[in-house]
Protein backbone atom coordinates (compact mmCIF):
# COMPACT_ATOMS: atom_id res chain seq x y z
CA UNK A 1 0.00 0.00 0.00
CA UNK A 2 1.32 3.44 -0.89
CA UNK A 3 1.46 6.50 1.36
CA UNK A 4 -1.59 8.75 0.94
CA UNK A 5 0.62 11.75 0.28
CA UNK A 6 3.51 10.40 -1.79
CA UNK A 7 4.75 7.37 -3.73
CA UNK A 8 6.60 5.73 -0.83
CA UNK A 9 5.14 2.59 0.77
CA UNK A 10 2.88 3.26 3.74
CA UNK A 11 4.52 1.85 6.89
CA UNK A 12 2.21 3.56 9.38
CA UNK A 13 -1.46 2.63 9.40
CA UNK A 14 -3.28 5.02 11.66
CA UNK A 15 -6.92 4.87 12.67
CA UNK A 16 -7.85 8.29 13.95
CA UNK A 17 -10.73 7.95 16.36
CA UNK A 18 -10.88 11.46 17.75
CA UNK A 19 -13.03 13.07 15.06
CA UNK A 20 -16.77 12.57 14.49
CA UNK A 21 -15.99 9.63 12.18
CA UNK A 22 -13.06 7.21 12.40
CA UNK A 23 -10.50 8.03 9.77
CA UNK A 24 -7.97 5.69 8.16
CA UNK A 25 -4.54 7.07 7.41
CA UNK A 26 -1.82 5.20 5.53
CA UNK A 27 1.44 7.10 5.68
CA UNK A 28 5.14 6.72 4.96
CA UNK A 29 7.60 7.44 7.75
CA UNK A 30 8.12 11.09 6.78
CA UNK A 31 4.45 11.90 6.48
CA UNK A 32 3.64 9.98 9.67
CA UNK A 33 6.15 12.11 11.57
CA UNK A 34 4.73 15.21 10.01
CA UNK A 35 1.19 14.17 10.86
CA UNK A 36 2.04 13.22 14.42
CA UNK A 37 3.98 16.37 15.18
CA UNK A 38 1.09 18.59 14.17
CA UNK A 39 0.37 19.97 17.65
CA UNK A 40 -3.42 19.80 17.56
CA UNK A 41 -3.79 16.34 16.12
CA UNK A 42 -1.11 14.70 18.25
CA UNK A 43 -2.22 16.19 21.53
CA UNK A 44 -5.87 15.49 21.03
CA UNK A 45 -5.32 11.82 20.25
CA UNK A 46 -5.66 9.52 23.21
CA UNK A 47 -2.80 7.10 23.85
CA UNK A 48 -5.19 4.27 22.99
CA UNK A 49 -5.24 5.20 19.31
CA UNK A 50 -2.65 4.02 16.81
CA UNK A 51 -1.61 7.62 16.41
CA UNK A 52 -0.92 7.70 20.14
CA UNK A 53 1.05 4.49 20.11
CA UNK A 54 3.12 5.43 17.11
CA UNK A 55 3.70 8.83 18.64
CA UNK A 56 5.04 7.12 21.73
CA UNK A 57 7.20 4.99 19.54
CA UNK A 58 8.51 7.91 17.56
CA UNK A 59 8.65 10.68 20.05
CA UNK A 60 8.13 10.01 23.71
CA UNK A 61 11.52 9.79 25.40
CA UNK A 62 13.22 9.08 22.13
CA UNK A 63 16.00 11.30 20.96
CA UNK A 64 17.18 11.17 17.36
CA UNK A 65 20.07 9.07 18.61
CA UNK A 66 17.83 6.49 20.21
CA UNK A 67 15.69 6.31 17.12
CA UNK A 68 18.80 5.75 15.00
CA UNK A 69 19.84 2.95 17.35
CA UNK A 70 16.40 1.38 17.08
CA UNK A 71 16.56 1.64 13.32
CA UNK A 72 19.89 -0.17 13.23
CA UNK A 73 18.68 -3.14 15.25
CA UNK A 74 18.93 -6.19 13.04
CA UNK A 75 17.28 -9.61 13.12
CA UNK A 76 19.99 -12.20 13.85
CA UNK A 77 18.29 -14.71 11.54
CA UNK A 78 17.67 -12.80 8.30
CA UNK A 79 19.71 -9.64 8.90
CA UNK A 80 16.92 -7.15 8.12
CA UNK A 81 17.15 -3.89 10.10
CA UNK A 82 14.15 -2.25 11.74
CA UNK A 83 14.80 0.74 9.47
CA UNK A 84 14.38 -1.46 6.38
CA UNK A 85 11.08 -2.77 7.70
CA UNK A 86 9.81 0.72 8.49
CA UNK A 87 10.76 1.88 5.03
CA UNK A 88 9.27 -1.00 3.09
CA UNK A 89 6.50 -2.24 5.34
CA UNK A 90 7.47 -5.89 4.90
CA UNK A 91 9.34 -8.11 7.34
CA UNK A 92 12.32 -10.26 6.36
CA UNK A 93 11.60 -13.57 8.12
CA UNK A 94 9.36 -15.16 10.77
CA UNK A 95 11.98 -14.48 13.45
CA UNK A 96 11.51 -10.69 13.05
CA UNK A 97 8.36 -11.05 15.16
CA UNK A 98 10.67 -12.15 17.99
CA UNK A 99 13.63 -9.88 17.20
CA UNK A 100 11.50 -6.71 16.98
CA UNK A 101 8.85 -7.82 19.45
CA UNK A 102 8.78 -4.63 21.53
CA UNK A 103 8.63 -2.40 18.44
CA UNK A 104 6.01 -4.48 16.63
CA UNK A 105 3.75 -4.99 19.62
CA UNK A 106 2.13 -1.51 19.62
CA UNK A 107 1.81 -1.64 15.85
CA UNK A 108 0.06 -5.02 15.94
CA UNK A 109 -2.21 -3.92 18.79
CA UNK A 110 -3.26 -0.88 16.85
CA UNK A 111 -3.89 -2.67 13.58
CA UNK A 112 -5.86 -5.53 15.12
CA UNK A 113 -6.87 -4.29 18.56
CA UNK A 114 -5.58 -7.62 19.91
CA UNK A 115 -2.24 -9.35 20.26
CA UNK A 116 -3.24 -12.98 20.65
CA UNK A 117 -4.22 -15.46 17.96
CA UNK A 118 -7.41 -17.36 18.78
CA UNK A 119 -7.98 -19.09 15.44
CA UNK A 120 -6.82 -22.29 13.82
CA UNK A 121 -3.83 -24.17 15.24
CA UNK A 122 -1.45 -26.36 13.26
CA UNK A 123 -2.01 -30.07 13.83
CA UNK A 124 1.60 -30.75 14.79
CA UNK A 125 2.91 -28.72 17.70
CA UNK A 126 5.11 -25.90 16.41
CA UNK A 127 8.53 -25.48 18.01
CA UNK A 128 9.94 -22.12 19.05
CA UNK A 129 10.48 -19.55 16.32
CA UNK A 130 14.24 -19.96 16.86
CA UNK A 131 14.07 -23.67 16.10
CA UNK A 132 11.61 -23.17 13.23
CA UNK A 133 13.90 -20.65 11.52
CA UNK A 134 17.22 -22.41 12.15
CA UNK A 135 17.64 -23.27 8.47
CA UNK A 136 17.25 -19.61 7.46
CA UNK A 137 19.94 -18.62 9.97
CA UNK A 138 22.37 -21.39 8.98
CA UNK A 139 22.02 -20.67 5.25
CA UNK A 140 22.78 -17.00 5.85
CA UNK A 141 25.76 -17.84 8.02
CA UNK A 142 27.09 -20.17 5.34
CA UNK A 143 26.78 -17.47 2.71
CA UNK A 144 28.63 -15.03 4.94
CA UNK A 145 31.37 -17.60 5.63
CA UNK A 146 31.83 -18.10 1.90
CA UNK A 147 31.99 -14.33 1.36
CA UNK A 148 34.73 -14.16 4.02
CA UNK A 149 36.48 -17.15 2.39
CA UNK A 150 36.13 -19.22 5.61
CA UNK A 151 35.58 -22.37 3.64
CA UNK A 152 36.06 -24.88 6.44
CA UNK A 153 33.42 -23.15 8.57
CA UNK A 154 31.15 -22.93 5.51
CA UNK A 155 31.53 -26.64 4.90
CA UNK A 156 30.57 -27.44 8.52
CA UNK A 157 27.53 -25.24 8.16
CA UNK A 158 26.61 -26.96 4.91
CA UNK A 159 26.65 -30.33 6.67
CA UNK A 160 24.39 -28.99 9.41
CA UNK A 161 22.02 -27.55 6.80
CA UNK A 162 21.85 -30.87 4.95
CA UNK A 163 21.12 -32.74 8.15
CA UNK A 164 18.30 -30.35 8.99
CA UNK A 165 16.92 -30.44 5.46
CA UNK A 166 16.90 -34.25 5.53
CA UNK A 167 15.18 -34.27 8.90
CA UNK A 168 12.62 -31.80 7.66
CA UNK A 169 11.96 -33.86 4.50
CA UNK A 170 11.65 -37.01 6.65
CA UNK A 171 9.07 -35.40 8.92
CA UNK A 172 7.02 -34.06 6.08
CA UNK A 173 6.67 -37.12 3.91
CA UNK B 1 -0.02 -29.61 -19.06
CA UNK B 2 2.06 -26.72 -20.44
CA UNK B 3 1.27 -23.18 -19.33
CA UNK B 4 0.06 -22.22 -22.78
CA UNK B 5 -2.32 -25.16 -23.00
CA UNK B 6 -3.67 -24.27 -19.57
CA UNK B 7 -4.26 -20.67 -20.62
CA UNK B 8 -5.93 -21.76 -23.86
CA UNK B 9 -8.21 -23.99 -21.87
CA UNK B 10 -9.10 -21.18 -19.46
CA UNK B 11 -9.77 -18.82 -22.38
CA UNK B 12 -12.34 -21.22 -23.77
CA UNK B 13 -14.23 -21.76 -20.53
CA UNK B 14 -16.08 -19.81 -17.88
CA UNK B 15 -15.05 -19.87 -14.23
CA UNK B 16 -17.35 -21.65 -11.80
CA UNK B 17 -17.74 -18.49 -9.72
CA UNK B 18 -19.32 -16.66 -12.71
CA UNK B 19 -22.10 -19.14 -13.23
CA UNK B 20 -24.52 -16.90 -11.34
CA UNK B 21 -25.95 -19.62 -9.14
CA UNK B 22 -25.53 -19.82 -5.40
CA UNK B 23 -27.47 -17.87 -2.77
CA UNK B 24 -28.34 -14.21 -3.47
CA UNK B 25 -26.57 -14.34 -6.82
CA UNK B 26 -28.63 -11.44 -8.24
CA UNK B 27 -26.54 -9.14 -6.04
CA UNK B 28 -23.67 -11.24 -4.72
CA UNK B 29 -21.29 -12.26 -7.51
CA UNK B 30 -18.84 -14.31 -5.50
CA UNK B 31 -17.56 -15.24 -2.05
CA UNK B 32 -13.84 -15.59 -1.64
CA UNK B 33 -11.55 -16.59 1.20
CA UNK B 34 -7.77 -16.42 1.05
CA UNK B 35 -5.17 -17.61 3.53
CA UNK B 36 -1.61 -16.28 3.70
CA UNK B 37 0.97 -18.87 4.75
CA UNK B 38 4.77 -18.93 4.90
CA UNK B 39 7.24 -21.79 5.06
CA UNK B 40 9.39 -21.76 8.20
CA UNK B 41 12.52 -22.86 6.31
CA UNK B 42 12.81 -19.74 4.15
CA UNK B 43 12.98 -15.98 4.70
CA UNK B 44 9.92 -13.93 3.73
CA UNK B 45 9.85 -12.99 0.05
CA UNK B 46 11.65 -9.67 0.23
CA UNK B 47 14.69 -11.31 1.85
CA UNK B 48 14.66 -14.31 -0.50
CA UNK B 49 17.54 -14.83 -2.89
CA UNK B 50 16.61 -16.00 -6.42
CA UNK B 51 17.80 -19.41 -5.25
CA UNK B 52 15.40 -19.30 -2.26
CA UNK B 53 12.48 -18.37 -4.51
CA UNK B 54 13.17 -21.28 -6.85
CA UNK B 55 13.62 -23.62 -3.88
CA UNK B 56 10.22 -22.56 -2.42
CA UNK B 57 8.52 -23.17 -5.73
CA UNK B 58 10.18 -26.54 -6.15
CA UNK B 59 9.39 -27.57 -2.56
CA UNK B 60 5.72 -26.67 -2.92
CA UNK B 61 5.39 -28.44 -6.25
CA UNK B 62 7.22 -31.59 -5.13
CA UNK B 63 5.32 -31.90 -1.88
CA UNK B 64 1.90 -31.23 -3.35
CA UNK B 65 2.02 -33.22 -6.57
CA UNK B 66 1.71 -36.58 -4.79
CA UNK B 67 -1.34 -35.40 -2.82
CA UNK B 68 -4.24 -37.24 -4.35
CA UNK B 69 -6.67 -34.41 -3.58
CA UNK B 70 -4.52 -31.92 -5.49
CA UNK B 71 -3.52 -34.11 -8.43
CA UNK B 72 -5.89 -32.33 -10.83
CA UNK B 73 -4.27 -28.92 -10.39
CA UNK B 74 -2.84 -27.09 -13.38
CA UNK B 75 0.51 -25.43 -12.59
CA UNK B 76 1.36 -22.19 -14.40
CA UNK B 77 4.88 -20.78 -14.24
CA UNK B 78 4.01 -17.08 -14.00
CA UNK B 79 7.64 -15.98 -14.41
CA UNK B 80 7.73 -17.58 -17.86
CA UNK B 81 4.54 -15.91 -19.14
CA UNK B 82 4.17 -12.96 -21.49
CA UNK B 83 2.78 -9.76 -19.97
CA UNK B 84 -0.52 -10.27 -21.74
CA UNK B 85 -0.99 -13.73 -20.25
CA UNK B 86 -0.20 -12.52 -16.76
CA UNK B 87 -2.78 -9.77 -17.21
CA UNK B 88 -5.25 -12.41 -18.40
CA UNK B 89 -4.88 -14.31 -15.11
CA UNK B 90 -5.37 -11.06 -13.14
CA UNK B 91 -8.58 -10.28 -15.05
CA UNK B 92 -9.72 -13.80 -14.30
CA UNK B 93 -9.11 -13.20 -10.55
CA UNK B 94 -6.78 -16.20 -10.41
CA UNK B 95 -3.67 -14.20 -9.53
CA UNK B 96 -3.13 -10.80 -7.91
CA UNK B 97 -1.62 -7.78 -9.59
CA UNK B 98 1.28 -8.09 -7.16
CA UNK B 99 2.08 -11.59 -8.42
CA UNK B 100 1.72 -10.47 -12.05
CA UNK B 101 3.99 -7.47 -11.66
CA UNK B 102 6.77 -8.81 -9.43
CA UNK B 103 9.93 -10.52 -10.70
CA UNK B 104 11.59 -13.88 -10.07
CA UNK B 105 10.38 -17.47 -9.67
CA UNK B 106 6.65 -17.49 -8.95
CA UNK B 107 3.69 -19.57 -10.00
CA UNK B 108 0.04 -20.39 -9.56
CA UNK B 109 -1.76 -23.71 -9.29
CA UNK B 110 -5.38 -23.66 -10.47
CA UNK B 111 -8.10 -26.28 -10.33
CA UNK B 112 -10.02 -27.09 -13.49
CA UNK B 113 -13.17 -25.26 -12.46
CA UNK B 114 -11.29 -22.18 -11.20
CA UNK B 115 -12.74 -22.57 -7.73
CA UNK B 116 -9.33 -22.76 -6.14
CA UNK B 117 -5.97 -21.16 -6.78
CA UNK B 118 -2.66 -21.31 -4.97
CA UNK B 119 -0.19 -18.49 -5.60
CA UNK B 120 3.43 -19.25 -4.80
CA UNK B 121 5.88 -16.41 -4.00
CA UNK B 122 3.43 -13.52 -3.86
CA UNK B 123 3.77 -11.21 -0.83
CA UNK B 124 3.79 -14.41 1.24
CA UNK B 125 5.16 -17.78 0.15
CA UNK B 126 1.63 -19.14 -0.25
CA UNK B 127 -1.65 -17.44 -0.93
CA UNK B 128 -4.45 -19.98 -0.98
CA UNK B 129 -7.77 -18.84 -2.44
CA UNK B 130 -11.20 -20.43 -2.76
CA UNK B 131 -13.98 -18.77 -4.79
CA UNK B 132 -17.67 -19.62 -4.77
CA UNK B 133 -20.55 -18.29 -6.80
CA UNK B 134 -23.04 -16.21 -4.79
CA UNK B 135 -23.01 -15.81 -1.00
CA UNK B 136 -21.48 -19.03 0.23
CA UNK B 137 -18.78 -18.24 2.80
CA UNK B 138 -19.37 -21.32 4.96
CA UNK B 139 -18.71 -23.69 2.07
CA UNK B 140 -15.70 -21.60 1.01
CA UNK B 141 -14.25 -21.88 4.53
CA UNK B 142 -14.90 -25.60 4.73
CA UNK B 143 -13.04 -26.13 1.46
CA UNK B 144 -10.10 -23.84 2.12
CA UNK B 145 -9.66 -25.22 5.63
CA UNK B 146 -9.48 -28.71 4.18
CA UNK B 147 -6.93 -27.64 1.54
CA UNK B 148 -4.89 -25.84 4.21
CA UNK B 149 -4.82 -29.07 6.26
CA UNK B 150 -3.58 -30.99 3.22
CA UNK B 151 -0.81 -28.43 2.63
CA UNK B 152 0.06 -28.27 6.31
CA UNK B 153 0.55 -32.01 6.48
CA UNK B 154 3.25 -31.67 3.83
CA UNK B 155 4.84 -28.26 4.44
CA UNK B 156 6.24 -26.63 7.58
CA UNK B 157 4.41 -23.34 8.15
CA UNK B 158 5.88 -20.51 10.23
CA UNK B 159 3.65 -20.35 13.32
CA UNK B 160 4.04 -18.37 16.53
CA UNK B 161 2.29 -19.68 19.64
CA UNK B 162 0.88 -16.28 20.55
CA UNK B 163 0.66 -14.49 17.19
CA UNK B 164 -0.50 -17.38 15.01
CA UNK B 165 0.45 -17.73 11.36
CA UNK B 166 3.31 -15.35 10.62
CA UNK B 167 3.09 -13.16 7.53
CA UNK B 168 5.40 -10.73 5.72
CA UNK B 169 3.13 -7.81 6.64
CA UNK B 170 1.86 -7.49 10.23
CA UNK B 171 -1.57 -6.54 8.84
CA UNK B 172 -2.15 -10.22 7.93
CA UNK B 173 -0.70 -11.95 10.99
CA UNK B 174 -2.81 -14.36 13.07
CA UNK B 175 -5.31 -16.14 10.86
CA UNK B 176 -3.73 -14.80 7.65
CA UNK B 177 -7.29 -14.74 6.39
CA UNK B 178 -9.08 -12.29 4.13
CA UNK B 179 -12.79 -12.89 3.52
CA UNK B 180 -14.20 -10.98 0.54
CA UNK B 181 -17.68 -10.86 -0.88
CA UNK B 182 -18.12 -9.22 -4.28
CA UNK B 183 -21.42 -7.40 -4.61
CA UNK B 184 -23.12 -5.62 -7.50
CA UNK B 185 -24.74 -2.39 -6.27
CA UNK B 186 -25.97 -0.38 -9.28
CA UNK B 187 -29.12 0.98 -7.57
CA UNK B 188 -27.21 2.27 -4.55
CA UNK B 189 -24.83 4.01 -6.96
CA UNK B 190 -27.74 5.48 -8.96
CA UNK B 191 -29.53 6.72 -5.85
CA UNK B 192 -26.25 8.10 -4.42
CA UNK B 193 -26.50 6.18 -1.17
CA UNK B 194 -23.25 4.30 -1.45
CA UNK B 195 -20.99 6.60 0.57
CA UNK B 196 -23.29 6.49 3.54
CA UNK B 197 -23.46 2.71 3.44
CA UNK B 198 -19.69 2.32 3.13
CA UNK B 199 -18.96 4.74 5.94
CA UNK B 200 -21.01 2.60 8.28
CA UNK B 201 -19.07 -0.50 7.17
CA UNK B 202 -15.75 1.15 7.91
CA UNK B 203 -16.90 1.84 11.44
CA UNK B 204 -17.00 -1.88 12.07
CA UNK B 205 -13.51 -2.47 10.59
CA UNK B 206 -14.65 -3.75 7.22
CA UNK B 207 -12.92 -2.57 4.05
CA UNK B 208 -14.59 -1.79 0.75
CA UNK B 209 -12.59 -2.10 -2.45
CA UNK B 210 -13.11 -2.07 -6.19
CA UNK B 211 -13.33 -5.09 -8.50
CA UNK B 212 -9.61 -5.91 -8.50
CA UNK B 213 -8.87 -5.36 -4.84
CA UNK B 214 -6.65 -2.93 -3.04
CA UNK B 215 -6.32 0.43 -4.73
CA UNK B 216 -8.51 -0.50 -7.70
CA UNK B 217 -11.36 1.64 -8.96
CA UNK B 218 -14.84 0.34 -8.89
CA UNK B 219 -15.88 -0.81 -12.34
CA UNK B 220 -19.37 -1.81 -13.35
CA UNK B 221 -20.70 -1.00 -9.84
CA UNK B 222 -18.90 -3.99 -8.34
CA UNK B 223 -17.52 -3.72 -4.83
CA UNK B 224 -15.68 -6.09 -2.54
CA UNK B 225 -16.42 -6.09 1.17
CA UNK B 226 -13.74 -7.68 3.33
CA UNK B 227 -12.36 -7.93 6.87
CA UNK B 228 -9.42 -5.73 7.86
CA UNK B 229 -8.52 -7.41 11.13
CA UNK B 230 -6.87 -10.84 11.03
CA UNK B 231 -5.68 -11.32 14.63
CA UNK B 232 -7.55 -11.90 17.90
CA UNK B 233 -10.66 -13.38 16.32
CA UNK B 234 -11.26 -16.89 15.08
CA UNK B 235 -11.76 -17.63 11.40
CA UNK B 236 -15.42 -18.41 12.08
CA UNK B 237 -15.91 -15.04 13.81
CA UNK B 238 -14.25 -13.15 10.96
CA UNK B 239 -16.42 -14.95 8.42
CA UNK B 240 -19.50 -14.20 10.49
CA UNK B 241 -18.62 -10.51 10.66
CA UNK B 242 -18.49 -10.20 6.86
CA UNK B 243 -21.32 -12.68 6.37
CA UNK B 244 -23.63 -10.76 8.71
CA UNK B 245 -23.20 -7.47 6.92
CA UNK B 246 -23.84 -8.76 3.40
CA UNK B 247 -27.59 -9.40 3.90
CA UNK B 248 -27.86 -5.80 5.09
CA UNK B 249 -26.17 -4.59 1.90
CA UNK B 250 -28.43 -6.83 -0.17
CA UNK B 251 -31.45 -5.40 1.58
CA UNK B 252 -30.32 -1.79 0.93
CA UNK B 253 -29.68 -2.56 -2.74
CA UNK B 254 -33.05 -4.32 -3.18
CA UNK B 255 -34.83 -1.40 -1.55
CA UNK B 256 -33.03 1.08 -3.79
CA UNK B 257 -34.02 -1.02 -6.83
CA UNK B 258 -37.65 -1.12 -5.71
CA UNK B 259 -37.59 2.61 -5.12
CA UNK B 260 -36.23 3.29 -8.60
CA UNK B 261 -38.77 0.89 -10.03
CA UNK B 262 -41.76 2.36 -8.23
CA UNK B 263 -40.81 6.01 -8.71
CA UNK B 264 -39.71 5.96 -12.31
CA UNK B 265 -40.25 2.64 -13.95
CA UNK B 266 -40.26 4.16 -17.44
CA UNK B 267 -36.95 5.97 -16.88
CA UNK B 268 -35.37 2.86 -15.46
CA UNK B 269 -36.69 0.67 -18.28
CA UNK B 270 -35.43 3.26 -20.77
CA UNK B 271 -31.95 3.33 -19.20
CA UNK B 272 -31.69 -0.45 -19.20
CA UNK B 273 -33.01 -0.82 -22.77
CA UNK B 274 -30.68 1.85 -24.12
CA UNK B 275 -27.71 0.17 -22.45
CA UNK B 276 -28.74 -3.14 -24.01
CA UNK B 277 -29.23 -1.44 -27.38
CA UNK B 278 -25.78 0.12 -27.39
CA UNK B 279 -24.08 -3.11 -26.37
CA UNK B 280 -25.86 -4.98 -29.21
CA UNK B 281 -25.13 -2.46 -31.92
CA UNK B 282 -21.97 -0.47 -31.10
CA UNK B 283 -19.19 -0.72 -33.67
CA UNK B 284 -16.43 0.33 -31.30
CA UNK B 285 -16.61 0.47 -27.50
CA UNK B 286 -14.19 0.99 -24.59
CA UNK B 287 -13.83 -1.35 -21.65
CA UNK B 288 -15.11 1.31 -19.28
CA UNK B 289 -18.29 1.99 -21.24
CA UNK B 290 -18.87 -1.74 -21.62
CA UNK B 291 -18.67 -2.31 -17.85
CA UNK B 292 -20.97 0.61 -17.22
CA UNK B 293 -23.62 -0.58 -19.68
CA UNK B 294 -23.36 -4.25 -18.69
CA UNK B 295 -24.07 -3.14 -15.14
CA UNK B 296 -27.40 -1.60 -16.23
CA UNK B 297 -28.27 -4.67 -18.28
CA UNK B 298 -27.47 -6.94 -15.34
CA UNK B 299 -29.82 -5.00 -13.11
CA UNK B 300 -32.42 -5.00 -15.92
CA UNK B 301 -32.37 -8.79 -16.07
CA UNK B 302 -32.78 -9.04 -12.28
CA UNK B 303 -35.75 -6.66 -12.38
CA UNK B 304 -37.41 -8.55 -15.21
CA UNK B 305 -37.00 -5.64 -17.64
CA UNK B 306 -34.88 -7.79 -19.94
CA UNK B 307 -36.24 -11.29 -20.34
CA UNK B 308 -34.20 -12.78 -23.16
CA UNK B 309 -30.79 -12.94 -21.43
CA UNK B 310 -29.50 -14.73 -18.37
CA UNK B 311 -27.13 -13.59 -15.64
CA UNK B 312 -24.27 -16.02 -16.42
CA UNK B 313 -24.02 -14.59 -19.96
CA UNK B 314 -23.59 -11.08 -18.54
CA UNK B 315 -21.23 -12.19 -15.74
CA UNK B 316 -19.02 -13.80 -18.35
CA UNK B 317 -19.09 -10.73 -20.61
CA UNK B 318 -17.80 -8.56 -17.74
CA UNK B 319 -14.64 -10.65 -17.66
CA UNK B 320 -14.27 -11.71 -21.28
CA UNK B 321 -14.48 -8.15 -22.68
CA UNK B 322 -11.48 -7.00 -20.65
CA UNK B 323 -8.32 -6.13 -22.58
CA UNK B 324 -6.17 -9.23 -22.05
CA UNK B 325 -9.13 -11.59 -22.48
CA UNK B 326 -10.10 -10.01 -25.79
CA UNK B 327 -6.57 -10.28 -27.09
CA UNK B 328 -6.21 -13.90 -26.03
CA UNK B 329 -9.57 -14.73 -27.61
CA UNK B 330 -8.54 -12.87 -30.77
CA UNK B 331 -5.22 -14.71 -30.77
CA UNK B 332 -2.90 -11.71 -31.06
CA UNK B 333 -2.03 -8.38 -29.47
CA UNK B 334 -4.27 -5.45 -30.39
CA UNK B 335 -3.88 -1.71 -29.87
CA UNK B 336 -6.62 0.22 -28.07
CA UNK B 337 -8.46 1.20 -31.25
CA UNK B 338 -8.59 -2.35 -32.55
CA UNK B 339 -9.45 -3.70 -29.13
CA UNK B 340 -12.49 -1.45 -29.01
CA UNK B 341 -13.62 -2.73 -32.42
CA UNK B 342 -12.97 -6.34 -31.42
CA UNK B 343 -14.91 -5.78 -28.17
CA UNK B 344 -17.94 -4.47 -30.08
CA UNK B 345 -17.88 -7.50 -32.38
CA UNK B 346 -17.53 -9.86 -29.41
CA UNK B 347 -20.45 -8.24 -27.58
CA UNK B 348 -22.72 -8.37 -30.63
CA UNK B 349 -21.96 -12.02 -31.23
CA UNK B 350 -22.38 -13.14 -27.63
CA UNK B 351 -25.49 -11.13 -26.86
CA UNK B 352 -27.09 -12.62 -29.98
CA UNK B 353 -26.02 -16.14 -28.94
CA UNK B 354 -27.20 -15.44 -25.39
CA UNK B 355 -30.62 -14.45 -26.71
CA UNK B 356 -30.90 -17.56 -28.86
CA UNK B 357 -29.78 -19.80 -26.04
CA UNK B 358 -31.78 -18.28 -23.24
CA UNK B 359 -35.21 -17.78 -24.71
CA UNK B 360 -37.29 -16.67 -27.62
CA UNK B 361 -39.13 -13.82 -25.98
CA UNK B 362 -37.72 -10.48 -27.07
CA UNK B 363 -38.09 -7.14 -25.45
Amino acid sequence: MKCMHCEKPATFHITELTGPEPRELHLCEDHARQYLTQPDEAESSSPATLAGAVAQQLKVGQTAEELARLDQQACPVCGITFFEFRNQGRLGCPHDYVAFESELEPLILNIHGENRHVGKLPRRAPGTIESQTELIRLRREMKEAIDREQYEHASNLRDQIRRLEDQSAGQDS
Amino acid sequence: MKSNETLNRLTGQCGEWLRGSGPESDIVISSRIRLARNLADFPFIRKCTPHDRSAIERTVREKLLPAKELSQLMYVNVDGLENLDRQFLVERQLISRELAESVGARSVAIDEQEKFSLMVNEEDHLRIQVMKSGLDLDQAWEQINEIDDILEARLRYAFHRRLGYLTACPTNVGTGMRVSVMVHLPALVLTRQLDRVFRSLQKISLAVRGLYGEGSQSMGDFYQVSNQITLGRSEIDLIKQVGDVVPVLIDYERRARNLLFSQSEKDLHDRVSRAYGILCTAQTISSEETMHLLSSVRMGINLGLIRDLEIPTINQLFIHTQPAHLQRIHGSELDTENRNIERAIYLQRHLRQGRQADGSETN
